[in-house]
């Protein structure tokens, strides 16, 4: 192509107006975008709040070489020399499916539950006002930590495994609810009408085409739940006396001073979870993707 | 030929449903879990907490004290959770496919973030409080240990998933490791990370109630003596404290969310 020298200098005046330079005249090759401002102004503000939090936490004189050395000595007695001592190994497996039983109990409960308010908190499947009413229920029940749950009801049924179940059930349910109406909704919407359109109702709707379609998908965030459950039982047999292998952590932890029957105690647990995790794993990779 | 593609279904759900009520009974037995007492004790639990589970004027005046146990225990779950990320980041270096300097080096940070997320928060805070006893840094290391060990795994997750491309790219231009991770890596990654950190942070804050409840620090602290000494109105003040700063990082995370993502 033949440009003269007018037509080209043209060309290049009209590209300087697509180019941004610095100050100094140097082409810029970064892009400015708000987004990326906003990224660096987060991670200013969270280094700042962490370096003001630990100017500012209550140490209480504490040694800090002197509890690290220890911390490892310890660490390497409980990950070294596990060894239980207050009771026979049998009597710790049971302990753990007890917790096991606990998590189990709470995911089914609170499936079962999260099922039928899940169809209800779905927007395709309910109207907005009642989807908004159940998001925000949902909302609050997730903010108050399970602990807590399990202790207000501790005061009413007593602390045992009623109170551990049920604290245990209304973090699941918040959870499950939000997990289960968000698969809901990413159902294809021309199969709903096209039910509605042959003149199905609304149950032959959700049997029919929605909990078929979505079943890989509940049964993912279920167990994945499950997961969870069982660290949490873990959590409430030593926080609320839920029994359970969480429970004998706390006693051996706090009452015996045992560190090598921590030790075994965690051994325990670390090898239950792995299992759980692995499973909750492949069911992901089968089913999510 | 249809029929029996039913009636297989039916039969599997039958056999399905039969295992999971076979365990829940089994569940219900070791337990000694009461099925009626639980039905009975939920609408007690409600009018219990209508008549004593609220703030009087009494309990206001301990305001201020929980707040600033709420502010000590939200600085340690945002502490505890940046400097895991800075942590989690270099390992999620090593371990991610695209990233790794050697299988050996991968395997072994994936193991060990593994291993730190397995072993629940309440069993770091039993074993941390050994040597630190009743002290902030018990709390802010059982926080630190489980957020690395999830974040390890989001991030590994995280650069697998955004990076590959660009990384291939750099590499055709024989850009250095150092240069592909600054960069590649670490900006296209970025957005992602920040979404997880501030979601461990709202996390970390729930789990903290918890590990004061264990350890006797922070605002889990706070509310388990209230509770204990039956001073119901100040323990529900706790309550309605945290429940508004979740809701309040929630808001400010999702703001964010919005705009990075």
């Amino acid at each position: 192509m033949d440009l003269s020298k007018t037509q080209s200098i043209d060309i290049l005046k009209s590209c300087e107006s697509f180019i941004k330079r610095t100050k100094s005249g140097k082409i810029k090759v970064k892009a400015q975008s708000s987004n990326g401002t906003v990224v660096n102004i987060v991670l200013l503000v969270l280094a700042a709040l962490t370096v003001y939090g630990f100017l500012t936490f209550d140490y209480k004189d504490i040694n800090i070489s002197h509890a690290i050395k220890e911390t490892i000595y310890n660490i390497k007695t409980i990950f070294l020399e596990p060894r239980a001592s207050h009771f026979p190994i049998t009597e710790a497996l049971y302990q753990v499916v007890i917790t096991m039983a606990l998590a189990f109990l709470t995911t089914i409960i609170g499936a079962i539950i999260a099922l039928v308010l899940g169809l209800f908190a779905a927007k395709n499947l309910s109207n907005e006002r009642v989807s908004n009413v159940i998001k925000g229920f949902v909302a609050f029940i997730r903010a108050v930590p399970t602990v807590l749950w399990v202790l207000i009801f501790a005061v009413s049924a007593g602390l045992g495994s009623v109170a551990a179940v049920i604290g245990l059930t209304f973090h699941s349910v918040g959870y499950l609810i939000k997990a289960y109406s968000e698969s809901f909704e990413e159902i294809d919407y021309g199969v709903i009408e096209a039910l509605k359109a042959s003149g199905a109702n609304w149950w032959q709707i959700v049997f029919q085409a929605v909990l078929p379609s979505c079943a890989t998908y509940l049964l993912a965030w279920t167990f994945m739940r499950f997961e969870i459950n069982f660290t949490n039982a873990v959590a409430m047999g030593a926080a609320a006396g839920a029994g359970g292998i969480g429970f004998e952590l706390f006693m051996a932890g706090n009452f015996y001073f045992d560190l090598r029957e921590v030790g075994m105690i965690t051994y325990l647990i670390l090898a239950f979870a792995l299992i759980l995790e692995n499973i909750s794993t492949r069911i992901k990779i089968k089913y999510l993707r | 030929m249809n029929i029996d593609i039913f009636k297989k279904r039916r039969r599997q759900a039958t056999i399905v449903a039969a295992i999971l009520i076979a365990l829940t009974l089994f569940s219900m037995f070791i337990t000694e879990y009461d099925f009626a007492k639980s039905f009975t004790s939920i609408p007690k639990a409600i009018i219990w907490m209508f008549r004593n589970f609220y703030p009087d004027a009494k309990s206001m005046t301990r305001l201020p004290s929980i707040l600033l146990k709420l502010n000590e225990t939200v600085f340690l779950s945002i502490a505890s959770t940046t400097t895991a990320g800075i942590l989690a980041l270099f390992f999620s270096l090593f371990g991610s496919k695209t990233t790794k300097v050697n299988n050996i080096l991968s395997t072994l940070s994936r193991l060990t973030a593994s291993a730190f997320r397995n072993i629940p928060d309440a069993v770091w805070a039993m074993i941390m409080l050994f040597s630190f006893g009743q002290n902030a840094l018990t709390g802010y290391f059982a926080l630190f240990f489980v957020t690395f060990g999830v974040l390890t795994r989001a991030f590994i997750e995280t650069i697998d998933e955004v990076s590959y491309e660009a990384v291939e790219a750099l590499q055709a231009t024989g850009a250095s490791y150092l240069e592909i991770v600054f960069q590649a890596v670490i900006p296209s990654g970025i957005p992602q990370m920040i979404s997880w950190i501030l979601f461990m942070i709202e996390t970390n804050i729930r789990s903290s109630t918890l590990i004061g409840i264990l350890t006797g620090t922070g605002i889990g602290y706070t509310f388990n003596m209230y509770y204990k000494g039956l001073n119901y109105n100040a323990a529900s003040l706790v309550v309605i404290a945290i429940v508004l700063m979740v809701f309040l990082i929630e808001f400010v995370s999702n703001y964010v969310r919005r705009v990075v993502l």
